[in-house]
């Protein structure tokens, strides 16, 4: 057995015929972590406690020969924007930095009802902001592939937990494409469910309108079997959708055949590598092969979505961050004289530049004179988003499309040029705009041996879809 | 350049944000950079467009007008058990035990 590679159902089947106590494996990837994660820096903080008592609770379980729970004794990580009760929550932030968490994210509660054991608590981009890892204000992520590459972001530590063999499954949060852009440059399996989807309550709040949860693991069926336990209606975050959850699984095996797969041109043009276009041509002639129906869609307005998005994003964080004053959350400037006094420096001292950066942005977009010409700009550009998608979702069943226009990128190389970090968003902020559930599927490497993803996105609620084609692209390539 | 030091220094001041010099000049400069990839949007005519502040009235309530597109998120106005006083003060940098404390309001 290499626990560098074990799946949920391999992982749970263990425990289950007690070859294996839950114990043991989660000791064993506390052994991997101690080896190895100094030179990745995955982890912010272990839960070793809290996970040894719930792999106890499951190893008693399995010794009755009761029937066990779907993630019984499976060992996974939180990205530090879920809160987890009893346990330090960072956001990635020096202004968390203390912060206990005062109760736990129905994500993770839902996991470990499900027999999850949680090992710690992931590193991230601060409050989920960067598409690198590197605006963590702990230490960054290195791509397990090449320790020389970032993880991407903002779930890095989450994607490079899951690649280096740190966790069987992890859960991530994804505003702009946090989930699936790591997902691809760590070549791993990122699932974004529909808005609603998933229960927020707990996630750490960056962009209200945009933020979802969802699992990053080794297969599609790991994911879909994760969506199958975080989804559904929550009636803490009245968000959350009042749809009923399907059972994802079964979808993996399905057969593909006459599915109709749209291919949008706006997301094979100019700053694309030819290397990543080939790796998703390649799996579209092996869809096509199985039977599916290839369709050009067009979805125009593409090129604005960026600057839709960076606009929307930044707005909501401008107020959703408002909360981080100096009187609750754990961190206040020394020797303040005023509250006013306090607010400014306790905020200067606890967020980084990137943060800052974005809280600015974002105030001048909603400040008197430029909310029209920013923010009610961006919200009319956002419809017609949303309408290029309607339009394209009635002529095909999913769409195709590359999840990053490069493969990982170097530490370092694009941090002094926050619009072309922010460009590097390119193919994955659309979904979160229009609410569409999408999956990143590892689809092969590049000539340097980095992993290439290919997105699949679906039509509201429809992750069914998603997960039965991203398990065909999966297939073809073993 | 569309945005000066002295934009900077107003919308610091709305967010409640402290600048050092440095920090000042680069946002300047980071801020003009990222807005004029936004401009970009003025090629497009939104006359006649509605905004969209959220997706979920838009895909998941058909047929449905007003706050009827959110009625699955009423509950009942019950009493339920909550954070309890202690929790809720235990990340505060400081407080009295009851309340969160803070500087003087008030200048006199």
């Amino acid at each position: 057995m290499n626990i560098n590679t074990l799946t949920i159902d391999e992982a749970r089947s263990l425990i289950e015929s007690r070859q294996l106590s839950a114990r043991a494996l989660a000791e064993a990837h506390y052994a991997e972590i101690e080896s190895r994660d100094q030179t990745i820096g995955a982890f912010l903080t272990l839960t070793r406690e809290r996970a040894l008592a719930q792999a106890e609770r499951i190893d008693r379980l399995a010794e009755k020969g009761d029937p066990l729970p779907p993630l019984a004794g499976v060992p996974v990580g939180i990205k530090d924007v879920l809160m987890t009760r009893g346990e330090r929550t960072t956001a990635g932030s020096r202004f968390l930095d203390k912060f206990v968490a005062p109760y736990d994210a129905t994500a993770v509660e839902r996991l470990e009802a499900a027999g999850a054991v949680c090992l710690g608590k992931l590193n991230c981009d601060e409050f989920a902001m960067g598409s690198s890892n590197e605006n963590s204000a702990f230490h960054p992520v290195r791509n397990p592939r090449d320790t020389t590459r970032v993880p991407g972001g903002s779930s890095g530590g989450s994607a490079a937990a899951v690649a280096a063999g740190f966790a069987v499954a992890a859960l991530g949060s994804d505003t702009g494409g946090s989930i699936r852009q790591p997902a691809a440059f760590c070549g791993v399996v990122g699932l974004l469910p529909t808005y609603g989807r998933v229960s927020r309550y707990g996630l750490i709040a960056f962009a209200s309108s945009l933020d979802h949860v969802g699992p990053l693991a080794r297969s599609v069926k790991d994911s879909a079997t994760l969506l199958e336990v975080i989804a559904g209606r929550d009636p803490h975050d009245s968000t959350s959708a009042d749809v009923p959850v399907g059972k994802y699984s079964p979808e993996c095996g399905r057969e593909v055949k006459g599915m109709r797969i749209g291919i949008p041109s706006e997301y094979f043009g100019e700053g694309l590598d030819p290397e990543i276009r080939q790796a998703i041509e390649r799996r579209i002639d092996g869809l096509r092969a199985a039977g599916c129906e290839i369709v050009n869609v067009s979805l125009p307005h593409t090129e604005y979505a960026i600057p839709v998005y960076y606009i929307v994003a930044t707005a909501e964080a401008s107020a959703n961050l408002a909360r981080f004053d100096g009187v609750r959350y754990t961190t206040r400037a020394p020797q303040v004289k005023t509250l006013a006094d306090m607010y400014r420096r306790s905020r200067d001292e606890g967020f980084g530049a990137e943060v800052k950066r974005r809280i600015l942005l974002g105030t001048y977009a909603l400040s008197a004179g430029y909310y029209d010409a920013y923010y009610l700009k961006a919200q009319q550009v956002r419809t017609l988003l949303t309408r290029d998608f309607q339009n394209a979702f009635t002529r095909v069943d999913a769409i195709v499309t590359p999840v990053t226009p490069t493969a990982a990128f170097k530490l370092g190389e694009k941090t002094d040029d926050p619009m072309s970090m922010y460009l590097s968003d390119i193919y994955t902020v659309t979904a979160n705009l229009v609410g569409v559930p999408g999956i990143s599927v590892p689809c092969g490497n590049n000539g340097e041996g980095l992993p290439v993803g290919i997105q699949i996105l679906g039509k509201h609620f429809d992750e069914a879809t998603v997960i039965r084609i991203a398990h065909a692209v999966e297939q073809e390539q073993k | 350049m569309k945005v000066t030091a002295k934009d900077v220094a107003y919308v610091a001041d709305l967010a409640n944000l402290e600048l050092t010099p440095e920090e000042s000049t680069r946002m300047v400069a980071d801020l003009n950079s990222i807005l004029s990839h936004m401009d970009k949007l003025n090629e497009l005519d939104t006359s006649n467009v509605e905004p969209l502040a959220e997706v979920v009235s838009a895909f998941a309530s058909a047929g449905l007008s007003g706050s009827e597109k959110f009625a699955y998120a009423q509950r009942a106005d019950e009493v339920k058990p909550g954070l309890s006083r202690s929790i809720a003060l235990s990340n505060a940098p400081d407080t009295d035990g009851t309340c969160f404390r803070v500087p003087k309001v008030i200048e006199r």
